[in-house]
């Protein structure tokens, strides 16, 4: 009887407690597999969208040879960059562009009837009498009776056309651009160029620390690097958009101070403490005998440094601009705020560029939830996702990697 | 000769960056400090904004933040703790840890903003929270949770072994060897994590952009399920896109200052702390 209850007693104040700190200790990896399930699930649904406006339909006359459009196509026809129908393998006709409200403007409400019941007829005569046409029309309304019409088959978005379409238009109708290429563009742009700066610089200054410095100023300068990491980006951006971008702006005479430059600037000053950090504990991690072995033939403290601790140092040191460059990619609010967001690709540092992040965090608001557009962004989240996973995992790699020379 | 005159520029190379390191942080600090601080009064902390956000203060915002990382840390703070004692103290050193390690690392390098998208994805959107406080806390609470189970793995790493043993050896069972003997003595250290925690989570903005942050909302939050405005988000707004930017550029200086304030204080603080009780436990 008392073993009986010592047991269960056994059971309520052990067992139950390490049930709970084991599945706390599964919560991260169960976050990350919720991260992977929600971002892919809501990312993939673009490619189930039809690329012209969802509940529109594009129509022609039934005499147009054209069947379908692609959504290139169809940006360009609205946007009277295409203006004849032969460009698009139609007759030699110009095109004539027909929105559903200009409806409005060619017959009166009356004639319309009451709750416009006669709309699909009007419309319908409309488009008869145009071979030239091509009408955006709200599905509900569609003269599907009519003689003379014709349907273009909506497609679906391609994935092809996401990873190498060259614009980004996510709010353009009739049919949305969704081409990943200027994003990715732009920030690879600014995160690799902030390395380039930050890299000497934090080198430097990791050389400087775990080298040169005596114990007492490297007890002051290691915090104050490490303070440099916890001001929030949002600060970041702020003194990037109020002293960088007006300085940047009249020094190098530019038309905006919000360029891809800006961006890679704040952004390398985010990523030196990162870099110093790393590459110093890798440089600290040295071994004694090998800095004396070398000092002992006669080195001096400079050859050493540059012969022996930072050959030794060196998957540090590749490690620290890995991660520094993984910083940037992922960096949101203060590249948002100074580059300008232009959705185009640059062709020079100095121009306004928008970066992945960037995009998610100044569209997503403006995005109706469940929508194509909605669902392109978490598709930019899932590739932002997949690019940091890379950076930590070969990040890791690269700092398990010993110096083998040395063996 | 040669040799020493390489010497010599080089070293004065390295010099020269660490302190040009130096001086961009006292750049960006002294700009904000200089900038903020004839703005900072009493009136400015406890009004709410006022004529589109071109004057009055900004309470609304520090309360907001307020909840914001009291709500992160209640959630946070337990799980991080737990799933620390789990890993040091239960898991032994097996595949499973190394994965859950793994994993925990790979957690903290996930840029904030996709944190963002997935709070939004799953707290606003699936578990229906809408714009609130709950849903806020809860992504910023899965944004420090690696940062918590790193430092508390430390402080339990930093006891050394015979503690446990000793305790063992007086009859004591597992937990309560963890709770009378690992926890006490790894307090101060767990502590330290739990304060940068509040530093990072207090200048988070991508998170909260679009589970509980509100542009403009001079009343305070009633419930858990309300939205506020933080201090991150209104600077960018007030930075960025508010009515007239120009007229609000002090108040901007302002909640840069007050929110500087708050993350560097509670990161020096922490640090303070590593340095005094990281000292204390090496001696004994």
């Amino acid at each position: 009887m008392r073993t009986k209850k010592s047991i269960f007693f056994k059971i309520i104040t052990e067992r139950i407690p390490e049930f709970l700190l084991g599945i706390s200790g599964s919560l991260t990896s169960l976050i990350i597999l919720l991260i992977i399930v929600f971002l892919f699930r809501e990312g993939f649904g673009l490619f189930s969208n039809p690329s012209v406006e969802k509940g529109y339909v594009l129509c022609v006359h039934a005499s147009n040879p054209v069947e379908k459009l692609n959504p290139d196509q169809i940006k360009q026809l609205f946007d009277s960059e295409i203006t004849d129908w032969k460009t698009v393998d139609g007759d030699d006709l110009p095109v004539m562009l027909f929105r559903f409200d200009e409806i409005f403007s060619l017959y009166s409400d009356e004639e319309l009837g009451e709750n416009y019941s006669l709309l699909p007829q009007k419309l319908g005569e409309v488009i008869a009498e145009n071979p030239n046409i091509i009408a955006f029309l709200p599905e509900q309304y569609v003269p599907r009776t009519a003689e003379w019409v014709k349907i273009l088959p909506s497609e679906q978005i391609r994935v092809a056309d996401f990873f190498t379409g060259k614009d980004w238009l996510p709010t353009a109708t009739p049919s949305s651009l969704y081409g990943v290429l200027p994003l990715i563009a732009g920030t690879l742009l600014v995160s690799i160029f902030a390395i380039l700066i930050a890299l000497p610089l934090g080198l430097g200054a990791a050389v400087y620390l775990s080298e040169l410095a005596n114990e007492r100023t490297r007890k002051i300068l290691k915090p104050m690097t490490e303070l440099l990491a916890g001001i929030p980006s949002v600060v970041y951006g702020f003194f990037g958009l109020a002293v960088l971008a007006p300085l940047i702006q009249k020094t190098l005479n530019l038309p905006t101070g919000e360029t891809a430059f800006t961006g890679s600037v704040i952004l390398a000053v985010m990523a030196l403490p990162t870099i110093i950090t790393i590459a110093e504990d890798a440089m600290r991690n040295t071994p004694r005998a090998m800095r004396e072995a070398s000092l002992a033939l006669g080195g001096t403290q400079w050859q050493t440094i540059y012969k022996v601790v930072i050959p030794y140092a060196s998957s540090g040191i590749t490690a620290a601009a890995v991660l520094g460059t993984g910083r940037a990619i992922g960096e949101t609010m203060a590249v948002l705020m100074v580059t300008g967001n232009a959705a185009v690709i640059p062709h020079s540092l100095f121009e306004p560029v928008r970066t992945i992040p960037a995009a998610i965090a100044a569209e997503l608001g403006e995005a109706p939830a469940g929508g194509a557009h909605y669902q392109s962004l978490f598709l930019l989240g899932c590739i932002l996702f997949v690019i940091t996973m890379l950076v930590s995992v070969s990040a890791e790699i690269i700092s398990k990697q010993k110096y083998k020379e040395a063996v | 000769m040669n040799k020493k005159t390489s010497q010599t520029t080089a070293f004065w190379i390295f010099r020269l960056l660490g302190i040009i390191v130096v001086g961009i942080l006292c750049w960006i600090l002294g700009f904000i400090i200089f900038n903020g601080m004839g703005v900072i009064n009493w009136e400015f902390l406890t009004t709410a904004p006022t004529e589109g956000m071109t004057a009055g203060g900004i309470f609304p915002a520090i309360v907001g933040t307020l909840c914001l990382v009291a709500g992160s840390i209640v959630f946070a703070f337990p799980c991080g703790v737990m799933s620390a004692i789990y890993m040091n103290e239960y898991a032994g050193n097996g595949w499973i840890v190394k994965f859950i390690r793994i994993m925990t690392n790979n957690l903290s390098s996930i840029p904030s903003v996709v944190f963002g998208l997935f709070g939004m994805a799953l707290f606003v959107n699936t578990l229906g929270f809408g714009d609130s406080i709950l849903a806020g806390s809860l992504t910023l609470g899965l944004l420090v949770l690696p940062l918590i189970i790193r430092t508390t793995e430390e402080a339990l790493k930093a006891i050394p072994d015979a503690y446990r043993t000793g305790s063992f050896s007086l009859g004591a069972s597992k937990l309560q060897t963890i709770r009378r003997v690992v926890l006490p003595v790894a307090f101060p250290n767990i502590i330290t994590g739990l304060i940068l925690s509040i530093g990072r989570v207090s200048g988070e903005t991508a998170p909260i952009l679009f589970t509980v942050a509100a542009y403009f909302l001079p009343r305070l939050p009633g419930s858990i399920f309300d939205q506020v405005m933080a201090l991150p988000y209104h600077l960018y707004v007030i930075a960025t896109s508010g009515t007239d930017i120009e007229a609000s550029r002090p108040i901007a200086y302002g909640t840069a200052l007050v929110l500087i304030v708050i993350v560097l204080s509670m990161n020096i603080l922490a640090s303070i702390m590593r340095r005094y009780f990281g000292r204390k436990v090496k001696t004994n």
